[in-house]
């Protein structure tokens, strides 16, 4: 399934990002689960903000890292994210 | 004994809070001691936020608030307030019985992230059988409620002989509702439901055509309902990994504020389960007895010393080890690989047999008269 390249992508609502000073990473936290996330997947899911599409998260990135060639991971990532339901089309 | 406490890797990530064993409900196959009766005091207000506060500054972070039930608690804003302040995500896994809109509302203020709602059956009238009171039409509304309140829902049925048969209706049920996931837990024997096995035990055929319905429905609700299907240990060849490996990851306080490595290792001899009234969390949690007892791998007896598998499984759960073989560190009789297999199928015979007499011998419901009867 290929992500829609002009849907803006917002963080679920029924799922929470967190910092954890404990564990030194950002988690998804949901019903009794939770999610560890390496620092790209929680750059990359703070951008949903329902403001973005693809293109925007992908330049926003690639312009914080100071990198090129990040669309073919971030959209991979994303439709990870969206089979999870981690977020959704805003 | 393993894992001295300097070397510790590991901190607790949920801390289950059994508030308190007192219950409208009467479900007899309850995870609640059996003797329950014998530990009526409750921690205060102020100790639970302690325990909180402790719990989180170690690493803790999902937090199950339970019981019996929890909202019996009339302080129990004022915990899911202190937990939200703290950065808990906090669940209530609850009956639904007495949750009125007004405390559903009261609780999303103070922060409260999801509710778990109980529901026995997909009928009145073996929902109320089950549960030992009329509750089918409430727990119904508050499903409702629950979802208008934008919590993520959360429907947990509890699965047995009794209402095994019923799970095309249970399945459609929980999609009506609107669950956002689906808790289909077969009967983990322990406690009341280990008393009450050969009359909760489904027959291996009835495991597998309803675990074949729960599968194939998952495809159908895609999206929209995530079921989780907690397997039946005792028609499988390995053990659970029980609790993610004993002292790695758990942490249950019970009511009276006994620190337990699981919630049934109550019924294990000879841990001396320290208590948070007198110990911090830091120390239960790295110095204590109990929290050091099956760590690592060095208390295992063979099979499991040797088995390749035991970084998989840590040797499955000590409490029915314990339950099944008399000695609590033996291999779980589940493993297909332990010498006591046979008397997992002895149990699953006698169930079996239990099923087919015409006269039916009553389900003992968890209650405190019988509480009391049981631990005289």
């Amino acid at each position: 399934m290929a992500l829609n390249p002009d849907s803006l992508w917002a963080f679920s609502p029924m799922h929470r990002l967190q910092w954890e000073e404990a564990q030194q990473k950002d988690v998804i936290l949901y019903p009794e689960g939770m999610v560890e996330l390496n620092q790209s997947s929680a750059e990359i899911l703070k951008l949903c903000d329902g403001s973005r599409n693809l293109d925007k998260i992908v330049t926003d990135l690639e312009e914080k890292f100071q990198a090129h060639g990040l669309k073919h991971d971030i959209s991979q990532f994303l439709e990870v994210a969206l089979n999870n339901g981690w977020i959704t089309e805003h | 004994m393993a894992g001295s406490p300097n070397t510790n890797p590991h901190k607790p990530r949920w801390l289950l809070a059994e508030l308190t064993y007192a219950c409208p409900l009467q479900c007899p196959y309850c995870s609640n001691p059996v003797d329950y009766s014998n530990y009526p005091t409750e921690l205060s207000t102020e100790d639970w936020k302690r325990v909180l506060t402790e719990a989180r500054k170690m690493g803790a972070v999902q937090l199950g608030l339970s019981g019996g039930e929890p909202l019996t608690r009339t302080d129990l804003a004022e915990i899911v307030r202190h937990a939200s302040g703290l950065g808990y995500y906090s669940n209530l896994i609850t009956s639904g019985y007495g949750l009125t809109e007004a405390r559903i509302v009261e609780l999303k203020e103070a922060g409260l992230d999801h509710i778990q709602v109980s529901i026995q059956a997909s009928t009145q009238e073996l929902n109320d059988h089950i549960a030992g009171t009329k509750s089918y039409s409430h727990k119904q509304d508050v499903a409702r409620l629950v979802k208008k309140h934008g919590y993520p829902m959360v429907l947990c049925v509890v699965i047995h002989r009794k209402n095994i048969h019923q799970m095309a209706d249970i399945l459609k049920m929980a999609s009506e509702l609107g669950a956002d996931y689906l808790e289909l837990a077969n009967t983990q024997y322990y406690g009341w439901a280990h008393k009450n096995r050969d009359l909760l035990l489904p027959s291996r055929e009835q495991f597998e055509t309803a675990e074949k319905i729960a599968q194939d429905y998952k495809e159908t609700v895609k999206g929209k309902m995530k079921i989780y299907y907690v397997v039946p240990d005792y028609y499988e060849d390995r053990p659970k990994a029980c609790m993610n490996g004993w002292g790695t990851t758990f942490l249950t306080v019970a009511p009276d504020g006994v620190a337990l490595p699981c919630h049934s290792a109550r019924e294990l001899p000879g841990l001396d389960c320290p208590n948070v009234t007198d110990f911090s969390i830091d120390a239960i949690w790295n110095d204590s007895k109990a929290f050091n007892f099956f760590r690592g791998d060095d208390w295992m007896k063979e099979p499991c010393r040797s088995c390749s598998e035991k970084a998989q499984d840590f040797g499955g759960c000590r409490c029915q080890a314990y339950l099944l073989t008399g000695d609590m560190y033996n291999t779980d009789p589940v493993c297909s690989k332990s010498p006591n297999k046979h008397l997992v199928q002895a149990a699953i015979d006698q169930a079996m047999a239990s099923a087919e007499q015409t006269i039916e011998v009553p389900l003992v419901f968890r209650n405190s008269k019988n509480s009391k009867n049981i631990s005289n």
